[in-house]
Order: structure tokens, then sequence, then C-alpha cells
């Protein structure tokens, strides 16, 4: 028991650390956006990857019944992108297999996580919230290029 | 005073209407889970006419919200009626059972009508048949029913028995019903919003409001059913091998220590969510961290009750002491294996608590292997293996078929561990939760789970025959004529030499007012912050 209770202080120890340290924390975006004007609300209005003058990149994402726009998306392989998700409909959610880039998209928000993506190839974002009759169909790709 | 025997079996019968609606739950429950996990694989998938959805949904009302709760209102009321012998009406015990089959039933029918295909979260946007939410709210006000039933008869004990504290068995089963109501109140609240504009009268719903609520709700729900196998694995499973409570203030103390922390930690489901800042997210993942404790105690307090009784009889060692423990027991087997099921999701639920990392695994499969190995390992297979225990109590007959009891609680045992490993293998390669087909097109992040998925199709296979064995078991016993030898129900008693419990620890309802202090406090935070971003609602729409 002491032994558990002292493993518990040790974990949060840690998670505290690379929190306050290292800047690791979950999605956490606070802007707000009139769902049901999604695509006439800039820059949701042009989903897709922009380059920012510093060489990193924003991706925007709008996920709605049953896919995501942009459906495809090519980012240089070692750039920093973030990525920003809001849903036109129903709650969604954008996840990248074999990565931590995991985040809700919930109408009315706008969630955000920056991810860098080390390795080439062709990566999967699908949707891992029930949203509908359909919702094993909403996937999207990116392609990591060299 | 002892009450008439006709009164007794009056009390019998309202129990069985509770056990016996959990068994026809599960029943159903698995017919519908196993139909899932053979969809999900690529080598069978299913057939056109499958709807994965409606059928998900039934499962997990069926499993998480029916079974649970009607097992647990009829344990509560048993171990009460037992303890506090008496002359009763059952008046009230009778209409919360009937208001919780209303509900369930109103509830099921929609569903099975396709009007709520919105699982068992009921996510808003996704809108519901009024009905449904509504179904789902009687069932919670039923249950606030046998709550009054069992609070009504412990304020009558301290009335008739001034100076002395609640029976043991008696505070656990008050207890978790203390936490169940401070709890409900979040669900309630969210029916409240959810109601209106099902009907149509308000024009949208706040979103991300409607999510605090629930999980203001839902995490504390899975400590309702872990409360639930602690009242038997304190209590009622000691006397399988004629041992003792390890301690009555220590069972007393991880029954307080629940009702305060099972709430104030809702926020480590929406970790992944907007609008809830990062120093919330943090607050509830050090609260979460806390409500481990209780648990570490009780792995402390049984494995001290196992060890008391090896050591009076004479064994002694790690080795002699699990042995001469009757694993040959249904309601010992069935207790136990679930114990050690629940190792796994102890380790589990301290990385899906972990704040940074549940990216990792949020949203995943991993997630349906943890409560698999949480509320189906120890909490279901306790709650079957006490029904081997209660049912020959209730009913007056033996148990039909022991052996089968048994051999139901090992595959259990077995099915559980091959399902939920490989859940919890397939989503750390990320494959994700709720979803009808997870093969996207021949992708090959997803060629590297579907394995996994045909594995954990095969678990979900046998504990599919182990509800049959228990539900045959279950209704043999009713069907045979041969009779128990007592229908005595003995709970179990502190060690000796014991010491006096504090008084601090027995008044259970002003640690539930204290409870509901601490969850305020721990959502003002959050709450007070999506409440000063006014935002925008969203309109809703039904989308199966």
């Amino acid at each position: 028991m002491t032994f558990g209770i002292s493993m518990l202080v040790v974990f949060l120890a840690l998670i505290g650390f690379a929190a306050f340290a290292d800047n690791i924390n979950p999605p956490s975006g606070m802007q707000q956006i009139d769902p049901t004007k999604v695509s006439q609300t800039p820059p949701f209005d042009k989903p897709g990857l922009h380059r920012l003058p510093d060489g990193s990149y924003e991706a925007y994402y709008v996920a709605q019944v049953f896919r995501f726009n942009p459906a495809t998306l090519t980012i240089p392989i070692g750039s920093k992108v973030t990525f920003y998700v809001t849903s036109a409909d129903v709650v969604h959610g954008f996840f990248v297999p074999g990565t931590d880039l995991n985040m809700m998209a919930i109408p009315g928000w706008v969630n955000q996580e920056t991810h860098v993506f080390r390795k080439p190839g062709e990566y999967l974002v699908i949707c891992h919230e029930y949203c509908g009759i359909d919702h094993q169909d909403m996937f999207a790709k990116i392609e990591v290029s060299q | 005073m002892t009450p008439p025997e006709t009164q007794v079996r009056n009390e019998n019968r309202v129990v069985i209407a509770h056990i016996y609606t959990a068994t026809a739950a599960i029943a159903l429950g698995a017919v519908f889970g196993v139909f899932q996990g053979f969809a999900r694989t690529s080598v069978f998938g299913a057939p056109t006419w499958f709807d994965y959805y409606r059928i998900l949904t039934m499962h997990g009302v069926l499993m998480a919200l029916v079974f649970t709760t009607f097992f647990i209102t009829g344990l509560s009321l048993f171990v009460t009626y037992r303890s506090i012998p008496r002359e009763r009406r059952l008046a009230v015990a009778w209409f919360g059972w009937s208001l919780m089959l209303l509900g369930t039933a109103m509830a099921a029918l929609t569903i099975l009508h396709g009007d709520a295909t919105v699982l068992y979260t009921f996510y808003a946007p996704l809108k519901a048949s009024p009905w449904f939410y509504i179904g789902a709210t009687l069932l919670v006000l039923g249950t606030w029913v046998v709550a009054f039933e069992i609070f009504e008869n412990v304020i009558f004990f301290r009335k008739s028995h001034p100076g002395q504290p609640i029976p043991l068995v008696v505070f656990c089963a008050t207890a978790t019903f203390v936490m169940w109501i401070v709890a409900t109140l979040g669900v309630v609240a969210e029916m409240g919003l959810l109601i209106p504009w099902a009907f149509g009268w308000t024009p949208g719903i706040n979103v991300m409001l409607t999510r605090m609520f629930f999980w203001y709700f839902g995490h504390p729900l899975v400590y309702f059913w872990i409360m639930g196998a602690y009242i038997i694995w304190y209590n009622i499973i000691p006397t399988r091998y004629g041992g003792n409570v390890f301690s009555d203030g220590l069972t007393r103390l991880t029954f307080v220590m629940l009702i305060l922390l099972s709430t104030p930690v809702g926020i480590h489901h929406e970790f992944m969510d907007p609008g809830i800042s990062s120093t919330w997210k943090m607050l509830h993942t050090v609260l979460t961290y806390g409500v481990a404790i209780p648990s570490f105690i009780t792995a402390f307090a049984i494995f001290a009750s196992f060890e008391l009784v090896a050591i009076k009889q004479g064994r002694r060692g790690f080795i002699a002491t699990v042995k001469g423990l009757p694993w040959s027991d249904p309601p010992f087997s069935g207790a136990a294996l679930g114990m050690l099921l629940f190792i796994l999701g102890g380790f589990g639920g301290l990385v899906n608590a972990s704040y940074s990392m549940d990216s990792v695994v949020h949203n995943t499969i991993w997630i349906v292997g943890h409560f698999h190995v949480t509320v189906g390992g120890p909490v279901a297979l306790t709650f079957l293996g006490a029904a081997y225990w209660m049912i020959p109590r209730l009913t007056g007959r033996a148990l039909w078929k022991p052996e089968w009891a048994l051999f139901q609680t090992r595959l259990w045992f077995f099915g559980m561990l091959i399902m939920s490993l490989s859940m919890h293998y397939a989503g750390l390669l990320g494959a994700p939760r709720r979803t009808a087909e997870v093969g996207y097109m021949g992708a090959n992040v997803a060629n590297t789970w579907e394995p996994f998925m045909l594995l954990a199709a095969a678990g979900g296979f046998f504990l599919f025959v182990s509800i049959l064995t228990f539900v045959a078991v279950a209704v043999g016993t009713l069907l045979q004529n041969a009779k128990t030898e007592s229908m005595e129900a003995t709970f179990a008693t502190p060690a000796e030499p014991a010491a006096a419990t504090p008084a601090l620890l027995q008044h259970v309802f002003r640690w539930g007012a204290l409870a509901l202090v601490l969850a305020v406090l721990a959502y003002a935070g959050p709450l007070g912050e999506l409440l000063r971003h006014p935002g925008y609602l969203a309109p809703g729409m039904r989308t199966w």
C-alpha cells in the first residue's frame, strides 16, 4: 500500500514535470466558432495547410458527417504543424493512429494540437468518436514527404 | 424482533425481481455483444441488414446501466433487509423497482425502434427521441426510491439502537447509495437540458455543458459498480473461507473515501476536449490518483484477511495462503478471479487518468479493453459469483449444477483476459473504439490491428458461452425442486481483537454532504470557465 501510494506520487511528479518543463499538455483549444457558419468563417472557409513566416505550418480541418476537409494533405517531414479542428455538426474525433495526435472536434469550439511528423509515409486521420451511421467511413490521409 | 416468515418471503420476492431483471439484462446484452466482436473482424464482417451502432447502443445500455444497477439495488436491499430484521411494508421497494423497469423498457424500446442510436454516452448534439432520455431519467429516479428505502431502514436502526454503529454491510450499501445520489445529480441536470431540446422546445444545446454534466456522473458511475463489488468482497467473500473482515474501521474508511473521491474526477474523460483549460485537467488528474488509494487499501485488507485465515489454519507463506482458499467454490471463484482482472484494470486506469499519456489511448479500443476488465471483470464476475450465493438464499432452492457455475466463472476469466488484452494491444496500435469496421480500405496501419480484432472476437465468444451458462444455472435453479439447507445469510465480522471504530467514520450521510461540497469545488473552476464562454448552441441532428 505504501509502495502503491509512493508510486502514485512518482507518476504524478513525472507527468507534472513533463507538463511544466517540456510543455506536454493535452489539447485545450479555447477559441469559439458558430457551428452553423463554419464554411463561411475564416480560416475554416479555406481548410488546408498554411505556411507561416517562421517556417512552421498551420493545418485547418473541418469535421462533418462523414468526412474531413481536407481529405488529403501533404506535409514536409520534420516540420512543426499546429492542427486546428472544428466540427460543423455533431461531435467527431481527430486521431492519427501511431501518434499521440488525438483530439475531440466539438461543434462550437476550435481544438488545437501541435505535432511534428518525423517518419515519412502515409498516415490515416480517423474519426474516433461515433458520429452516425457511416462513422466508419470517416477518415482522411496525411502524406509526410521527404 | 423477528419479522413473520411471510414477510421475509415477500422481501425475498423484491430482491428476486431485481436480481432476475439484472439476469435478463446481461443475457440480452451478451447476445448483442457477441455479434459486435465478430462484426469488427474483417474475416467475418457483418451482413448488410446488421445495424452495428443500434446493437452497440443496446449492449452498452443493458450491460453498463441496466445489469449493474439492478444487481446493486437488489444486493443492497438484500443485505439491508437481512441485517435489520423488522416489520416493514414493501410498497416503496416495489415502487422503486417498477420505476426502474418502466424507464428501462422506455429506453430499450426507443433504441430497438432505431430512434436512439446514440450509444450509452448519448453525446449531444446527436439527437435521440425524447422518450429515450425520459426513460433513462426514470431509471435513475427509480434508484433514488430504492436509496430512500435503504436510508429509511438505516434511520430506523439508529433510532431503535441508539449508540450502536450501523451493521458493517449495511454501512457499505448505504455509502454506495450516498455516493450514487451525489453522482446522479449530474446526469439529472444533463437530462434537464436534453429533454426540452429533444422535444424541440429549445433551439439548441450547449454541447460542452452536457459533456461536463455527463462525466460528472459518468466516472462515479464506475465507482458505483466497484463499490457494489467491494460490498461483496468485504462482507460476503470471507464467509466462504471461514475468514473475517480484516478491520471494521478500515472498511468504513474505504467506503468513506469512495464517497468523497469518486465524483470530483470526471474531467479525466475530457482531456482531449476543447473549452477546458489544462489547469482543471491537471487538477482532476491529481484527484483521480487519489481515488486509487481506497482500492490499494482494499487489496491490502483482502490479502490480510486471506493471511489471517491461513495463519489460523497453520498454513504459512504466500503459496500455502493462496492454495488454501476455496477455489472450487463458485462465489469465491467469481470474486477472486475478478480481483485478478482488477489488477490489470487498475494499471490501465492510471494510464488513462494520466493527463498527457491519455493522448496515446483516448477513444482507442484500449479504453474498451480497460472497462471490460473493470466493470466486466471484477464487477460483473463478482456479481455473477454472488448471485450463486444469493439465489439459494432467496428461493430456498439448491443451486442447479454448481459445477457449471464454477466452469462459468473460470471461462469468464479466460475469455475476458483474451478479449481485454487483445483490445488493449490493438488500441496501442491505434484501432478506434465504437467503429463498425476498422479496415480503412486496407490501410497499412489497419492491417496491424486486424489479428487482434479476431482474438478479441474469440474472447468475446467465450464470454458469451459463459453468460449462457450463468443464465442456465440461474433459471435452472428456479425450475427444479431440490431444497437448499438453509436460507440464512451471514455476513463477515471483524477479526478479534478488534479495535473500536472511530465514531467519525459512522456518519455516512454527513460524509455525503461533504462529498457534494468537494464535487462543487472541483467543478466550480471548469464550469465557471465554460459559462464565461457563452458560445454557440448546436442545433443537433439525427445522423443515423
